[in-house]
């Protein structure tokens, strides 16, 4: 009896080891972490003092660290950024704590999901406190039946009165189905053609903005500018991707209407689905590129490239095609595009349960509605921002112009294609769509299968990513 | 009772041992394994950001599986899996009698036996990307056969379904040889000295030895080999994932079925991906047992049906 008994203990002892050899591993970081805020909260206690509310600790939960910097560009209570660039510390004391998790494959939705989950039971120095969204999924967080975004009223904010000089749009997409704003951003992201001034020389004869601007002013019209690159042996587009954003902005449904478990595809689909068709067999498009943001399409951005334009905002200027283009500066232009439309813009919103409502507040509006701001960012980045008349002012200005498109003042176009978007009714399931119309019609565009098969692929797709979709409808 | 516990017993001490490894078992593999196999019962998934269920609703996720493509991704699955694995075990059956054959004095053995297993080391999805980059439209494949003047536009592999399909079977094919080669020549090295002299002086042919001696004698590893690879090809989906950035490209024809359940993940769907997984664990099962059936029917130390029919015989005999 006694032998059992001491084996016994013995396995139980191995295994309690064993299993507290797992725990103390995944605990011990979290611990250290804690640690070292405790210390460094302790000495910054006595020299600064904050509102008593308020908590110590801003999370914010983003994919890069361009809101890092945009943040310590114009919020003037930044002191300064740690090295690795995880802790801001702010004039108050409080800091603010990055957590950066990549946008690609939904894995920062994932991560974001989570912890807004786990909002209501989370340590006051734990929670989201500020949040970030992209438009394609920003509807997914401003839902109202979702309630994790803050009404801007309830922070503080006055939309009709502090944001007036946001463009309208742009106030449309972060507001729920009700029209009550719950976030709200710098960005404004008009998209414009860019194109390659050598080819239009070839082909036109003349690179001049205004002159091309008129060969492209609708798609029937741009058609014959398609052929006439096409005779010269030039592509318009690299891919029937590039064109997507132009139709798929201006749909006048939204594809799930609120309440319902039906997608109702737009005709502005079925017509970019015809029109790609036509271009892709006319041989408009360089064949070898398939969908973007891939190698191929990187290539087309070169100088031993045969296409002639890019449909880009100024964030695709500058962070897409610049990095690509391996010629001199000066080569590529920009002109009004055959549609309106808006492509990308991050919105930052408060999280509710917030424990810093003051910081989340000040952040918004500093980054947000304050014309300085936001001409600073602009001057400073290239960035076509949110504010009216700043940007207004900015079109007009001799002096900013842009090396890279030869000197042309890129604003000078973006500011009345901003005037004109109508953006496109949004719901929660605009990411699945539009990544999946893409793939499934690419097979047929690429003839590997019939119309009806792309459309049933597609219906398989879609409700696969969103068990609850019951039913897809297309238009007669 | 009491006699028996005069008797020493060390079996238990084998069984102390093994119990930590039962308890994380227990904890890390069974508990959700069991989880799973309960959620598949139930509807669970998430909108957006909302919760929906869990609600119980019986075996309507299981039949809402079999009236979907399921059968068409199993069917994908397999083809996959087969074009990778023929050449796979072909030439490592070969491979491995070339490398323990004592007469071919192979120099730098060892050299090519760390060679062939090198493509294994890598990650999958490394060499799937290697691949994706190696075979597209504008990548070095199509450069070099355009300046050989072996065609003259560039070929889309990845655009046609035998290209793709080919090209994960390729790959899977060049990942995996070696480590069948090893198992095999292990087995193989198993064997007697003495049965090879023995066919020597018989005058056996080299390709009779292969397949008179040499086969029958590594069957139950060989069994092994294709059991592994069946499981290792069920769930087949890091190469066909990258290289067609998930969507199983064209038309959803290298669609496999893990492929299938991550794409229910992507909703955070419990309900229909517990679901997948029970048909996968049947299947697999399944599968197994007629490998198993096949390769040990005539192996005596393994099938009770041989030895019962041996005993027969003998009896008949005696």
């Amino acid at each position: 009896m006694k032998k059992k008994l001491v084996s016994g203990l013995i396995t139980a002892v191995v295994t309690v080891s064993l299993l507290a050899g797992c725990g103390s591993a995944a605990v011990s970081p979290a611990e250290s972490d804690t640690k070292e805020a405790e210390t460094t909260e302790a000495t910054e206690e006595t020299e600064a003092v904050s509102d008593a509310d308020e908590g110590k600790v801003i999370n914010i939960y983003c994919w890069n660290d361009e809101f890092r910097t945009r943040v310590e560009t114009v919020y003037d209570q930044v002191v300064e950024t740690s090295e690795d660039g995880t802790v801001t510390t702010l004039k108050d004391g409080s800091e603010i704590h990055w957590v950066v998790n990549p946008n690609q494959d939904g894995v920062y939705q994932a991560k974001l999901d989570e912890v807004l989950i786990n909002q209501a039971n989370a340590a006051a120095d734990d929670k989201v406190d500020i949040f970030l969204s992209e438009t394609d999924y920003v509807f997914k967080y401003t839902d109202k039946d979702a309630g994790v975004a803050m009404p801007l009223t309830d922070l503080g904010i006055d939309p009709d009165k502090d944001l007036a000089d946001q463009y309208d749009f742009t106030r449309t997409t972060a507001s729920d189905s009700d029209g009550v704003q719950r976030g709200s951003t710098w960005q404004c992201c008009p998209g414009l053609l860019v194109y390659r001034r050598d080819i239009a020389k070839d082909v036109f004869g003349t690179d001049d903005p205004e002159e091309i601007g008129k060969k492209v002013t609708d798609w029937e019209v741009m058609k014959a500018a398609a052929e006439e690159l096409k005779g010269k042996g030039y592509y318009t587009f690299a891919s029937y991707a590039d064109t997507f954003r132009l139709y798929g902005n201006s749909i006048s449904e939204s594809w799930v209407t609120s309440g319902s478990t039906t997608i109702k595809v737009d005709q502005q689909i079925m017509n970019w689905i015809n029109d790609s068709k036509e271009w892709v067999d006319s041989g408009y498009f360089n064949p070898t590129v398939k969908g973007q943001w891939n190698d191929d399409w990187n290539k087309t951005m070169g100088s031993q490239s045969k296409v002639f334009g890019f449909l880009f905002p100024a964030w695709g200027i500058d962070f897409v095609l610049n990095p690509n283009w391996d010629g001199e500066s000066g080569a590529w232009a920009v002109t009004n595009p055959p549609q309106e439309y808006n492509w990308g813009g991050s919105y930052i919103h408060a999280a509710t349960g917030t424990d810093n409502p003051q910081h989340a507040k000040d952040i918004i509006l500093a980054l947000t509605a304050n014309e300085d701001n936001l001409t600073k960012i602009s001057k400073e980045t290239s960035d076509f921002t949110n504010d009216k008349s700043a940007m207004a002012a900015l079109a007009s200005d001799e002096n900013f112009t842009s090396e890279f498109l030869g000197g042309q003042n890129p604003f000078a176009k973006f500011a009345p294609v901003a005037e004109n978007i109508k953006i496109a009714p949004l719901s929660a399931y605009d990411q699945g769509c539009v990544e999946l119309i893409q793939n499934t019609f690419g097979d047929y565009f690429q003839g590997e299968v019939e119309f009806d098969k792309a459309k049933q692929n597609f219906e398989t797709a879609i409700m696969e990513r969103y068990p609850d979709i019951t039913e897809v409808q297309w238009p007669e | 009772m009491k006699k028996k516990r005069k008797s020493i017993n060390y079996g238990k001490w084998g069984y102390i041992f093994i119990l930590p490894f039962f308890l994380t078992f227990f904890i890390f593999s069974l508990i959700p394994l069991a989880d799973t196999i309960r959620y598949s019962f139930f509807e669970y998934y998430r909108s957006g950001i909302k919760e929906v269920g869990p609600r119980f609703v019986g075996i309507e996720n299981y039949v809402n599986l079999l009236q979907s493509d399921m059968i068409r991704y199993a069917g994908n699955t397999l083809i996959l899996w087969i074009i990778g694995f023929v050449p796979q075990i072909v030439i490592a059956l070969l491979l491995a009698s070339w490398f323990s054959d004592m007469r071919l004095k192979i120099h730098g053995k060892q050299f090519f036996k760390v060679v062939v297993y090198l493509p294994n080391l890598i990650m999958a999805s490394a060499f799937a990307l290697l691949f994706f980059t190696m075979f597209s439209t504008n990548g070095p494949i199509n450069s070099i056969l355009i300046s050989m003047g072996a065609i003259r536009e560039p070929i889309d592999f990845m655009g046609s379904v035998f290209g793709t399909r080919t090209i994960v079977g390729f790959m899977n094919f060049l990942m995996w040889f070696g480590n069948t080669t090893i198992m095999l020549m292990a087995a193989i090295m198993g064997i007697s000295i003495d049965i090879f002299e023995a066919t020597d002086l018989d005058g056996c042919s080299r390709t009779q030895r292969f397949f008179y001696v040499t086969l029958p004698l590594i069957k139950p590893i060989l069994a092994y080999t294709v059991i592994t690879a069946i499981i290792g090809g069920l769930q087949m989906f890091d190469v066909p994932q990258i290289l067609t950035n998930g969507q199983g490209n064209p038309d959803r024809t290298s669609m496999t079925l893990i492929m299938f359940l991550n794409n229910h993940l992507k909703s955070k769907n419990y309900g229909m991906a517990g679901t997948l997984s029970v048909y996968l664990f049947f299947l697999s099962g399944i599968l197994c047992f007629i490998v198993f059936k096949m390769t040990n029917k005539n192996d005596p130390d393994v099938s009770k049906a041989v030895i019962k029919s041996k005993k027969k015989e003998q009896r008949r005999r005696g």
